[in-house]
């Protein structure tokens, strides 16, 4: 009889220290977790930022303003462009 | 056993109730705990809970970020991000001259101000600055001022600035969409906060999710039908046009005749939604929808294409419009270019009012009401933009035979020029109407049929004539592509009258005429000088409608010939 309330006791301990451990691992791997959402949210953020900073200086008038000012840049004589119909029309 | 024995024993017999004493106090002990034990945890069990998660439990509020707003090829044209917001607890901040100095100067006001702001201690919140750029909210935060906090807020920015103003609007202070689309379309782009209970531990990690109370939902970005390229271009030419002729404003659109898509849409005088500092009505108002105008001669190809479907007319059947004018009850229709009899097609060529006002008078009042009624005129579109006009169409039952006539070429009507432009899909899509949308969509517009293609395509063909040498728009004319339109030259409403020197100068066409692919509308307010649509308006028609077919790729379909000047004698006057 005693031996098995040992043995009962240590299991026990043992079930006890378990879920103290898993909880730790619980709590650690949720931070983590935490972190990395905080991470997407700041990527997200930085993605915003990048999208602006493309679409203003992709601007139209900004292109078209330095390919005309400084490369010289202009529209072909209606003349010179030849247009190819697509063969397989959709 | 005997008392003999007891004591015989060494013991002694204590009295009994010594031991019931003894008892009832421990009795009453364990009562008393019970007592305060069923106190702690059934009456009063909410508040000490409550305390209990003060202590490590905070529910979390979870931001919705603001979708963004792209055009059709995913360019950003509205992004929200994260701004500072410096605040304060007044009776918390105790600054030293030095510390205020810097504060002042990092917040960009006065240390009078600051001092101002901050001595109201009535107040225990007072924002001192609201979104300030990350990088001074850092060096803020670097001076560590007690009582001085920062919150995080978002702030929309628009990269194209004043050249998609009115139509995407703006948010106030807390992103909350005010105008345009951005008021338009705030529920789906606003998303929705949301909450949840966290456990903290003692450094202010979350250690553990304990209940979700409401996801947090990102607002959905929005796709528009709009191209970013061509709406630049558009706004550079209208820009440039309402300078040329000192103009008090302008407006254009650009429609997409298979898909019913605004392509482009731009308002002149317009304004920057970055920094919205004095601004003033004139420079909000969206004019392609929400204001209303009298449209002039370019009402006059609905009226004739009426004619047409009723079977009275054909295009070479000739009216007799000498000698110019026409009296009705005290009221003269005139002609700029009298002629003693024009074919129809002449008339819209020539823009002829008598030859308009003939065709409609000739028509039951009912018939046009309700052509025009079908076209959309009197109905605000459905493209969900706050404060579309509806137009004015008066019931048909109040009409004199004198606002019949003058209704066929464009007075006594009002309408958008949005309205007015949409109306042009019958002639494109040979007798449909397209309903017209601002978002981004692939399918085909399935409109009402509202005259036969026989028709529609005759019509088109005049409107081919009347931007050719000879008509009122040849200014109209691209090289590479044929186009065709019709001008449109008003007298201005002004105090319940005409004003004798104000017009409006429009122009609305098609291109290319055997396929059409693209419909765009110009109006220009009170251009001063030369005033006429063909030589006002139809000139930017021409440029945007040339940028937008290249950037389109639509096929040539006319000889790359150098197109000859408009002549002196095709001046394209007109008196409406």
């Amino acid at each position: 009889m005693a031996k098995l309330n040992l043995l009962l006791l240590a299991v026990l301990v043992a079930c006890a220290l378990g879920l103290v451990t898993s909880q730790h691992k619980a709590r650690k791997l949720f931070s983590a977790l935490e972190r990395e959402h905080e991470h997407a949210r700041e990527l997200d953020v930085e993605y915003g930022r990048l999208q602006l900073e493309a679409s203003t200086w992709g601007q139209h008038s900004r292109v078209a303003r330095i390919a005309a000012g400084t490369l010289g840049l202009r529209i072909p004589d209606a003349r010179r462009v030849r247009l190819l119909a697509r063969d397989n029309a959709q | 056993m005997t008392a003999g024995s007891v004591a015989a024993q060494g013991l002694v017999r204590l009295p009994v109730w010594r031991a019931r004493i003894v008892l009832a106090a421990l009795v009453a002990a364990f009562a008393a705990l019970l007592v305060r034990a069923v106190y702690l945890q059934a009456v009063k069990t909410d508040f000490l809970q409550e305390k209990g998660d003060a202590r490590y439990s905070r529910v979390l509020e979870m931001p919705a970020t603001r979708g963004r707003i792209t055009d059709r090829h995913g360019e950003a044209l509205a992004v929200s991000t994260p701004v500072k917001s410096i605040w304060a607890i007044p009776s918390d901040v105790q600054l030293k001259p030095t510390q205020r100095k810097s504060l002042a100067r990092l917040l960009g006001m006065g240390t009078r101000e600051l001092e101002r702001k901050l001595a109201e201690p009535e107040h225990d919140f007072v924002y001192l600055k609201r979104q300030l750029a990350p990088e001074t909210a850092e060096a803020i935060a670097k001076l560590a001022l007690a009582g001085i906090y920062e919150q995080r807020e978002y702030r929309r920015y628009y990269p194209a600035g004043e050249v998609t103003a009115h139509l995407l609007g703006f948010t106030d202070v807390e992103d909350v969409g005010q105008e345009g689309l951005e008021l338009a379309y705030e529920q789906s782009l606003g998303g929705r906060r949301g909450s949840r209970r966290v456990i903290k531990d003692r450094l202010g990690h979350i250690v553990e999710d304990v209940q979700s109370i409401r996801a947090a939902q990102d607002g959905v970005d929005l796709t528009l039908s709009i191209d970013s390229k061509i709406q630049s271009v558009a706004f550079a030419a209208l820009k440039a046009a309402v300078e040329r002729h000192r103009a008090k404003a302008g407006a254009l659109v650009a429609l997409n005749v298979q898909t019913g898509e605004v392509l482009a849409l731009a308002n002149v005088p317009s304004f920057n939604p970055n920094n919205r500092a004095n601004l003033t009505g004139a420079e909000l108002r969206n004019r392609v929808i929400t204001d209303l105008f009298e449209p002039g001669s370019t009402l006059k190809p609905f009226t004739i294409a009426l004619a047409l479907e009723s079977g009275k007319v054909t295009p070479q059947t000739t009216i007799a419009t000498a000698p110019g004018r026409m009296t009705l009850a005290h009221y003269t229709i005139r002609d700029v270019h009298p002629a003693a009899a024009l074919t129809v097609t002449q008339v819209l060529q020539k823009s002829s009012n008598v030859g308009a006002a003939k065709l409609a008078l000739a028509m039951p009042r009912e018939a046009l009401w309700d052509f025009y009624h079908r076209l959309g005129f009197g109905t605000a579109p459905q493209l969900g933009f706050p404060g579309a006009a509806a137009g004015r169409l008066r019931a048909y039952r109040s009409w004199r035979p004198i606002e019949q006539a003058t209704m066929a070429y464009g007075h006594g009507i009002s309408l958008s020029l949005i309205q007015l432009a949409r109306a042009y899909t019958i002639f494109a899509l040979d007798g449909e109407l397209a309903p017209l949308t601002l978002v981004k969509s692939e399918l085909a517009a399935r409109g009402e049929k509202l005259v036969s293609a026989e028709t529609a395509r005759a019509v088109r063909a005049m409107l081919e004539a009347a931007v050719q040498p000879g008509g009122t728009g040849p200014r109209a004319r691209i090289v590479g592509w044929r186009v065709a339109g019709k001008t449109g030259t008003a007298h201005k409403q002004e105090n319940g009258g005409y004003a004798a020197d104000k017009y409006i100068a429009s122009f609305v066409g098609l291109a290319p005429v055997s396929a059409p692919r693209v419909i765009i509308g110009v109006m220009i307010d009170e251009p001063a000088g030369g005033y006429y649509g063909g030589s006002v308006a139809a000139p930017v028609f021409a440029e945007v409608m040339q940028a937008t077919l290249r950037l389109l790729g639509v096929p040539h379909d006319a000889p790359l010939e150098p197109l000859e000047r408009p002549g002196a004698l095709d001046e394209p006057r007109e008196s409406t």
